[in-house]
């Protein structure tokens, strides 16, 4: 198959292995000699280790613990704050203690019932809010940033305002229910250590593996497994879980599976930041913005993790599209003693847009404008500086993505023909919302240039098979072909001769992780270089091998300190118009109609992207909604797919979407970043609605029956 | 001993029978398409025909399968109709990550099995005890919607 246009949509590569089932992930592999991990966690929130004692264990079953770790014992993210195995103290509810390894599971189950910890509880910090009132105490603050219009200013044009106007916003958990739990594998070689398994970032494994063994480059291999969805769980995790497995290994001289059931995943791994967002507006008589100061803080967990860069991210994007006269802004990861929090689809991002979109929202109401008119009024265009003083430097089409919108949904005619619905009933309403977004892709600031540093690799065969080396991970959303597509075309060679094997770091350069929205706009950038190199020195019948390196182009430098220059170095956008029906009587809350335009430069496959855009919506819709997962006393509640409520095919409607080309320089045939803006859009879009149809305001996500029946209790209350 | 018929074939286990059938088929018979995503009945993933019915395999304990007949997924690969549920999945771009696709597959047959002309409410409704996080079903309920049409008459 040749390629005319690139967004044509190709079969998929792994297509075949995946529909028939016969695509090994993880939890299909078995090896020789392997034997089996389980945890041993803490049950308490915080306090420190007395004693541990084991129980007898049968021949072939060995514990291992933080004394079997032959380099210093943290999983190597950011901070050197998360360890392999407790050591003294346990920070939160289900932190790993140690493992017990055999061959059989359910005697491993039944041994971990057998084990006896004994810790001395301390006082702990369950929640953000009490972690806000304990801001002060040392440690509490794992990162803070501010920045902005100086607070002197701001408070003077407060001075002068005709009112200001202060909302909070709390949005809640959000968990990944990728549908494969997490797994991972070790294979235990004398002179290597294996580590297969279910993955977003080989490299950021290798290294706390090189760390956590404390060896040489050549005795630890990392290769991706086929993995079931990622949207971020599976970024910054996989770590810890490849240093257990890893550490076994080595210590019990066998390989090690470590392979999570549902209830385990669910409890244990990283979960969207619970966030509270304040905002403090001041307005003119007729309802302008004069100045806005945001606040926001995120539940960190108990590690810092990744933590630091979702603040990062969420403060970057607080201001959501628009451009705000006189804007300051700081924000704060607090620690709390419940499971850590980390890399979710989106990155912090949309907790921001759920906050901003809700808050514009109600000033409208203040105003009193249509919500989508008020917030056309402070759209940014291009040329227009960011809050971080960087500049939206490429065309903007957002303003004809909303006039599509308006046209394509009858907004105008579905507006009168609700508001006469809602008239002539009183047990259902029906409403119509509005968000409007965008996300930067890429790394914040220089990481692509300071920390990434990525390198790609396209070896082409005798035959002219060109093979793609690189170290992303396709986990559902399609890189396997995108990617492919990219070099067949540059390379003018059917797209079957491009292959794009499951990354082996044995083999393949560090082109950096797949996060951020930047495997196509970035490392397919790279590629497409690589493959117009490759081109250009093409000889038939010889093997040959091409490497390109990441180039930066400097805009205005990022300086993470003062949070000021270009924090990306582009943005896709995104319109969402949800229309959807209340039932007052239960709470219930039913979509009708989900609309989405995006601009992410140029669709490399339309099929894919369509795939992203529906995907990204449910979660995002069901964010706002849906689902709901909760901490107590530091555990979590929701310990299965049914307690937490992730959206079946009967909560999802038919989305009608649309995508805008708006080709960008420095991304492969114009592309940018697509899978994390589909999320964003959903949550606020379906809040905008429900106020809509109940004539009332929300400070929160989910907004779930619960809710929604106390604030028509309160309404009627008011209402006398 | 159970005894019981697999992809057509006679088979016999001397495993425990409140072992999963789930368990049995992936470890046992090393038939990795039947998939794990919970364990409790909620995802779909470990979906199974028992005696041409659509089950949830890990619900089940091999005790109760005496003399029934299973299918796993990989019993139907040859068959005309998985053909055609490939072909529609391919074309409507229902596959991602992968993880829930052979649920989802066995899931489809059955319904068209049952009502080889569903209109979308009732593929959504079909399909409602099989989880996909990744594609917002959308796009499996087309590929369902397109395999009903082009298998027209197999079903
Ligand atoms: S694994 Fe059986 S329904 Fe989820
Ligand atoms: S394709 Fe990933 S869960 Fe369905």
């Amino acid at each position: 198959m040749s390629l005319k246009d690139i967004s044509t949509s190709v079969p998929k590569k792994d297509h075949s292995g995946k529909v028939s089932g016969q695509l090994p992930y993880i939890s299909d592999v078995k090896v020789e000699n392997m034997v089996y991990g389980v945890l041993v966690r803490s049950q308490v929130a915080y306090g420190k280790i007395i004693s541990i004692q084991l129980p007898n264990l049968p021949e072939g079953y060995e514990a291992v613990g933080a004394e079997d770790i032959p380099g210093p014992n943290f999983v190597k993210i950011i901070k050197e704050d998360q360890p392999i195995f407790a050591n003294e103290w346990v920070n939160y509810i289900g932190e790993p203690i140690l493992m017990l390894v055999g061959k059989d599971l359910n005697i491993l189950y039944s041994l971990l019932k057998e084990v006896k910890v004994i810790i001395e509880e301390h006082q702990a910090i369950y929640t953000l809010d009490e972690a806000i009132k304990q801001k002060s105490a040392a440690g509490v603050i794992m990162a803070s940033y501010e920045f902005g219009e100086s607070l002197e200013t701001v408070s003077a044009i407060e001075q002068g305002a005709h009112q200001i106007i202060e909302e909070e916003y709390d949005t809640g958990y959000q968990e990944h229910v990728y549908l494969e739990p997490q797994g991972m594998l070790a294979i235990y070689k004398d002179d290597e250590i294996e580590v297969q398994g279910s993955m977003q970032c080989l490299y950021y494994i290798k290294n706390a593996l090189l760390s956590a063994l404390a060896c040489g480059d050549d005795e630890v291999r990392v290769v991706q497994s086929p993995t079931g969805g990622g949207f971020g769980g599976k970024e910054e995790f996989p770590s810890m879980m490849a240093c257990h497995v890893a550490v076994a290994a080595r210590a019990v001289k066998k390989s090690v599976m470590l392979v999570f059931d549902r209830s385990e995943d669910m409890v244990v791994t990283t979960k969207r930041h619970p966030a509270k967002l304040n905002y403090r507006t001041a307005l003119d008589k007729v309802g302008n913005i004069l100045s806005l100061s945001v606040e926001i803080f995120l539940d960190g967990g108990a590690n810092v993790g990744l933590s630091s860069v979702v603040l990062q991210r969420a403060l970057i994007n607080s201001a959501g599209v628009y451009k705000i006269p006189h804007f300051h802004a700081k924000g704060y990861v607090l620690k709390t003693n419940t499971v850590p929090n980390g890399a979710f689809r989106g990155f912090g991002a949309p907790q921001s847009f759920a906050g901003i979109e809700s808050h514009l929202g109600h000033l409208s109401k203040l105003a009193n404008i249509e919500p989508l008119e008020y917030k056309r009024k402070y759209l940014v265009k291009q040329g227009d500086p960011t809050i971080t003083k960087g500049i939206f430097r490429d065309p903007i089409l957002v303003e004809d993505m909303i006039e599509d919108l308006l046209k394509t949904s009858e907004y105008k005619k579905k507006k009168q023909e609700f508001q006469r619905f809602n008239q002539q009933n009183l047990r259902y309403k029906k409403g119509i919302g509005t968000s409007l977004f965008l996300h930067g892709c890429g790394f914040t600031g220089s990481g692509e240039r300071d920390h990434i540093k990525a390198t790609v690799k396209l070896v082409k065969s005798k035959d002219g098979i060109v093979m793609l080396k690189i170290s992303n991970s396709d986990m559902g959303q399609g890189i396997l072909t995108t990617l492919c597509k990219i070099v067949a075309k540059e390379l003018d060679l059917p797209y079957e001769d491009v292959l794009y094997p499951y990354p082996d770091t044995k083999v393949v350069p560090d082109s950096g992780p797949t996060v951020a929205s930047r495997t196509t706009m970035i490392v397919g950038k790279l590629l497409e270089r690589a493959a117009k190199k490759l081109k250009a020195q093409w000889q038939s019948g010889v093997d040959q091998e091409v490497v390109e390196h990441y180039v930066h182009r400097e805009m205005i430098p990022w300086d993470e300190k003062t949070f000021t220059g270009d924090a990306y170095p582009a943005y896709s956008w995104g319109v969402n118009f949800v229309e959807l029906e209340v039932d007052t009587l239960t709470g219930n809350v039913k979509l009708e109609k989900v609309y989405g335009n995006y601009e992410v430069g140029k669709v490399i496959d339309d099929r894919i992207m369509k795939g992203q855009i529906d995907g990204g919506l449910a979660q995002g819709l069901a964010y706002g909604y849906l689902e709901k997962m909760t901490s107590k006393q530091g555990k979590i509640q929701q310990k299965s797919i049914s307690d937490y409520g992730p959206p079946t095919s009967l909560d999802v409607v038919p989305i009608e979407s649309k995508v805008f080309d708006n080709p960008y320089a420095d991304g492969p045939y114009g592309a940018k970043g697509a899978g994390e803006l589909t999320l964003i859009g959903g949550a606020p879009a379906v809040q905008a609605a429900i106020e809509d149809a109940l004539h009332t305001t929300f400070q929160q996500i989910p907004i779930t029956p619960e809710v929604i029946i106390e604030s028509l209790w309160m309404k009627e209350g008011e209402e006398g | 001993m159970i005894k019981f018929t697999l992809n057509g074939k006679t088979e016999e286990t001397n495993a425990p029978a409140t072992t999963r059938l789930l368990d049995l088929l992936r470890d046992d018979f090393e038939l990795i398409g039947t998939k794990e995503g919970c364990g409790e009945g909620e995802c779909g993933a470990c979906s199974v025909f028992v005696n041409n019915l659509l089950q949830n395999s890990c619900l089940i304990p091999i005790g109760s399968i005496a003399g029934a007949e299973i299918q796993t997924i990989e019993g139907i690969l040859e068959t005309k109709k998985f053909k055609i549920l490939d072909e529609s999945y391919s074309d409507a771009g229902g596959v991602q990550c992968g993880y829930c696709i052979p649920g989802m597959i066995m899931a489809s047959a059955a319904l068209l099995s049952k009502n080889p002309h569903p209109s979308k409410a009732e593929i959504r409704e079909g399909i409602s005890g099989n989880l996909c996080r990744c594609t917002g079903y959308n796009m499996i309920v087309d590929a369902i919607n397109q395999a009903a049409k082009k298998g027209d008459g197999i079903w």
